[in-house]
């Protein structure tokens, strides 16, 4: 009996979503834009830091020193000018990232070399920074082999784990099914709610003996299936175009979508429940979303937030089903040993369903 | 009096306020079965707030009633299942065809699949609408929106259908055809309680009561009403009753 | 006058009734701002570091001890060698420095969670550092305008960009739509009332309000979050008001596209928000995306004012050297006003 009002009320919600002229677009343009474009975009990877070269010394040295700079990958040797203020003014045209100041004699001396990086980009500057620090030292020190000075020997070997091409892209794309889940288990359902508060339809629904909890899940069973459906075409993105495979259980991530598709739509139904409005939900739902979006570890690393923000990420569910997906997908972490990430998670859902069933009211 | 079991809706001290604000204010009456029960008032009288009450949309503040035999504080569900409702605004999904918001609704009333056929069917000769049941209900016409809303509310024959202002800017000839079909789920013995501000919609009421500023002012039939005031027309009572209301938009 | 006055009226009646969106539209912008300057950034500054030794040397106990003290580190202790991978796999620690002595010289290995790439090299840098903390010692470093390294300065720009795109451009086309939907802008139509007068009323008050956040928001940028405040301060002024205008008419070419209000939002959040966040160089360097990418940023108005406000705001350049951000933006919000302006007056 149950089953069959709610067969019959997916059945609307189905022909509904087929008929509105936004909706079925946003399912597959979604997953193209979220995972095509963004793994793109979303990327520190320093790669063409701008040097520009203060060279007072004009000897052999100075000019191996500029060439090999150059011939490294990460950097790019735009000009060689005569004085400070050249070079600065580069910077601030934005044209050059670092400045090398080779001082007069510093072939004959070997004294100071300076490297000074534009801080506007903080992490650009820092690596910038990092870069021509090393590829400087390096020229040094083969130069001191060469001339058969003592060099400091010290044998080093650095070992990448989980992600050994150091590709920024395979950090992103498991976190980016977040941004999915997001939109379309948080945002669809609760502009679909306000949408029938808005044209009265829900009404119609209200007066009718059928529950309200039959009603909500008419609402959300569909995307709910939406969003395994897309997180899905993730993985098979993810798997074809980048070539990133998750190393743990799949199954795992499909529990943790499962949860965080639980707490996205909870907290999307308890939204619409409160606005009266489309543009109180959508306002509303933003700010938890820019919120979420930052706060949980998807862009920049939560290990860099100070600790009282450190604390506020547990607020933030979406920070554990971020670090769920990045284990799995690139460490093969197991579900036991992701429990406490996963107890989180189940903890938040159940508080934003049942506050979405408390604040869904057939009577006022 | 009439047997208590000839009582669709009754009603004794209904207030509901929102705030320091008196929406309906200690109205209290019968409605007997099949009888067509009209509910007059200037807009902001409080008809549709009183309505919402009896269909268990919103919760007096005060004040009892029982609706088809159930407790309008308490069992709410209840009712929900014995009537249908129409509201003022139109309120069917735009997007669904006419076919597919009838079956909808009779799915959710609980009839079985055989009743939802043969009693489509049968709504569907009788609305005439037999050529658009494919249609998109967003791309008909007004006129044919309210019968289907209307049918829509009676799919499952309630004992009572709500139908608030159901008239609302339809041409005279549907309004014409728009009662006939009232009529003939009174005489399948529908107890019919409907709001309307068209006074000569109320002379084809059995019983009317007229509200002002939230309460009840008058309740009789209509040749009674007139008769009391020694008027004519539905529309000389309406004024005098009406004349010391404080509220009206 | 008078009717563009009760117009005005009438729309600013409307914002402040919505209390719950006027409050996310005021706070929005101080949270964004409280936590782009002291919560979020993408500087790499705590290192959970472990030490594998198989023999305690003074060499070791130094490295424990640099380790220990360093503000970039947090020295999670000694661990065995095969804690290494079940701890890296928990996210207990993000590397792991190995010493193997072997008699004269004491070779050494980093392993490091890679999965963060970007925090993976400055955890390798911070450590080597620590190691060879002599051989490098004639290069000088300084950083230039944000000394510190903060990136707080630099998402203040982005902040701006996209709270005007989201208060100009949403809430003017959403109302717009709404009065279209709900026919009450027939009403305006029929009337005498001039298309322009119409156009005006509805974006004085946001603009108005878009005024208040900038002064809340610049306030909050020069105080709280320490900016240096300097001469260009009227001419980051002066470019975020363009800006402000250049949204409004982004809001003004979304109202006349769509019919609905769910149309609205999501074209405005799907073509707007999004390349905001994503292609406007706010989190990510523009440099760093791809040619094609880069190109399309172009046509993103924030892409331009972000790097304005940079270079005005951060590196206290003068007017003339954002002159070609403001020329494209002048020029983006002129054809925008042209083209709205004649698909009004066709309708009327």
């Amino acid at each position: 009996m149950k089953l069959r009002i709610l067969g019959a009320l997916l059945r609307k919600e189905i022909v509904m979503m087929r008929h509105n002229p936004i909706i079925p677009k946003m399912i597959i343009g979604l997953p193209i834009m979220a995972l095509l474009i963004i793994p793109l975009v979303a990327s520190f990877d320093v790669k063409d830091v701008q040097v520009v070269a203060v060279d007072n010394d004009h000897s052999q040295l100075s000019r191996r020193i500029i060439s090999d700079m150059d011939a490294s990958h990460e950097l790019n040797v735009m000009d060689v000018v005569g004085t400070y203020d050249e070079a600065m003014d580069m910077i601030e045209k934005g044209d050059a990232d670092v400045i090398l100041s080779i001082p007069p004699h510093f072939s004959r001396d070997i004294s100071e070399l300076d490297v000074e990086a534009n801080g506007v980009n903080a992490t650009k500057g820092m690596l910038g920074m990092q870069y021509v620090v090393s590829s400087a030292a390096e020229t040094l020190r083969q130069t001191a082999v060469e001339e058969g000075r003592p060099v400091d020997e010290q044998d080093s070997s650095v070992i990448y784990r989980f992600n050994p091409t150091l590709n920024f892209r395979h950090y992103m794309i498991p976190a980016l099914m977040v941004f999915l889940i997001i939109m379309i288990c948080g945002f669809l359902p609760a502009l679909n709610l306000v949408s029938e508060k808005e044209t009265g339809t829900i009404e119609a629904m209200n007066v009718t003996p059928v529950s309200r909890t039959i009603f909500v899940l008419s609402k959300l069973i569909p995307f709910w299936l939406t969003g395994m459906l897309v997180v899905t075409v993730g993985m098979i993105i993810g798997r074809v175009v980048y070539g990133v495979v998750p190393m743990g259980n799949i199954g795992s991530i499909y529990l943790a979508t499962i949860l965080l598709s639980l707490v996205m739509s909870g907290l999307g139904v308890t939204i619409a429940n409160k606005s009266a409005t489309m543009l109180q939900t959508i306002f509303v739902m933003f700010a938890f979303i820019i919120i979420f979006q930052l706060m949980g570890g998807l862009f920049t690393p939560i290990g860099s937030m100070p600790d009282w923000a450190q604390y506020i990420t547990y607020a933030v569910p979406p920070r554990f089903f971020n670090e769920i997906m990045r284990s799995i997908y690139l460490k093969g972490t197991s579900l036991a040993e992701l429990r406490g990430q996963f107890l989180w998670l189940t903890g938040y859902a159940v508080l934003a369903l049942g506050t979405a069933a408390l604040t869904y009211r057939k009577r006022s | 009096m009439t047997n208590k079991d000839d009582i669709a809706i009754s009603v004794k001290g209904l207030t509901k306020k929102f705030g320091q604000f008196t929406a309906v204010d200690h109205i209290t009456f019968d409605v007997r079965k099949g009888e067509i029960f009209g509910f007059l008032g200037a807009n902001g009288a409080g008809k549709t707030t009183a309505m919402r009450m009896l269909c268990g949309l919103s919760y007096p503040t005060s004040g009892s009633g029982s609706i088809a035999g159930f407790d309008v504080n308490t069992q709410g569900e209840e009712i929900k299942r014995h009537i249908g409702y129409m509201s003022q605004k139109f309120s069917l999904y735009g997007d669904l065809s006419v076919k597919q918001n009838l079956r909808l609704f009779s799915t959710i009333y609980g009839m079985s699949d055989r009743e939802i056929k043969t009693r489509m069917d049968e709504v569907m000769k009788q609305l005439d609408m037999e050529s658009m049941a494919d249609a998109r209900v967003k791309s008909i016409p007004v006129g044919w929106r309210q019968k289907l809303a209307f049918a829509t509310a009676t799919i499952h024959r309630p004992e009572i259908v709500f139908l608030d202002e159901p008239t609302g800017g339809v041409d005279p000839v549907t309004r014409r055809r728009f009662w006939e079909l009232i009529y003939q789920a009174s005489s399948e013995g529908m107890t019919v309680f409907v709001t309307t501000h068209y006074l000569d919609e109320a002379e084809y009421c059995n019983r009317l009561s007229i509200m002002v500023d939230g309460k009840i002012a008058a309740l009789d039939t209509p040749a009674a009403l007139k008769e009391k005031y020694h008027v004519a027309t539905m529309d000389e009572v309406f004024r005098i009753v009406a004349k010391d209301a404080q509220r009206s938009e | 006058m008078n009717i563009l006055g009760s117009l005005i009226k009438k729309e600013a009646i409307h914002i402040v009734r919505d209390r719950r969106t006027m409050m996310i539209t005021l706070f929005m912008p101080l949270v964004l701002l409280l936590l782009f300057g002291f919560a979020i950034s993408t500087e790499v500054n705590d290192v959970r570091v472990a030490l594998v030794t198989d023999r305690h040397t003074d060499a070791s106990r130094e490295i424990a001890q640099a380790f220990a003290v360093n503000s970039y580190f947090t020295f999670t202790g000694l661990a065995s060698e095969e804690d290494i991978t079940p701890l890296l796999k928990q996210g207990k620690i993000d590397a792991a420095l190995v010493l193997r002595h072997d008699g004269i010289r004491t070779p050494y290995q980093i392993v490091v969670d890679a999965s963060n790439p970007t925090v993976a090299q400055a955890a390798v840098a911070y450590i080597s550092g620590v190691i060879k903390k002599n051989s490098s010692d004639i290069i000088i470093t300084r950083t230039l305008y944000n000394p510190q390294m903060k990136s707080s300065y630099n998402f203040v720009p982005g902040t701006l960009g996209m709270i005007f795109i989201l208060i100009c451009a949403i809430m003017t086309s959403v109302s717009i739509v709404r009065e279209k939907e709900t026919g009450t802008m027939d009403l305006l139509l029929v009337s005498p009332v001039k298309p322009i007068s119409i156009i005006i009323g509805k974006l004085i008050p946001y603009f108005i309000l878009s005024c208040v956040i900038l002064a809340i928001m610049l306030t909050m940028a020069y105080t709280v979050l320490g900016l240096p405040v300097s001469d260009t301060i009227i001419s980051v002024i002066g470019v975020s008001l363009l800006y402000i205008v250049l949204s409004l008419s982004i809001g003004l070419l979304v109202s006349s596209i769509v019919s609905n209000q769910v149309s609205a939002l999501i074209v405005s959040a799907m073509l707007f928000m999004v390349p905001v966040i994503m292609l406007s160089g706010m989190i990510f360097p523009v440099d760093n995306m791809p040619v094609v990418l880069q190109g399309i940023s172009c046509i993103i108005p924030a892409r331009w004012y972000i790097a304005a406000m940079r270079k005005l705001m951060i590196q206290q350049i003068e007017f003339s050297g954002v002159l070609k951000e403001v020329i494209i933006m002048a020029g983006m919000t002129v054809l925008l006003l042209a083209v709205q302006l004649g698909k009004f007056n066709a309708k009327k």
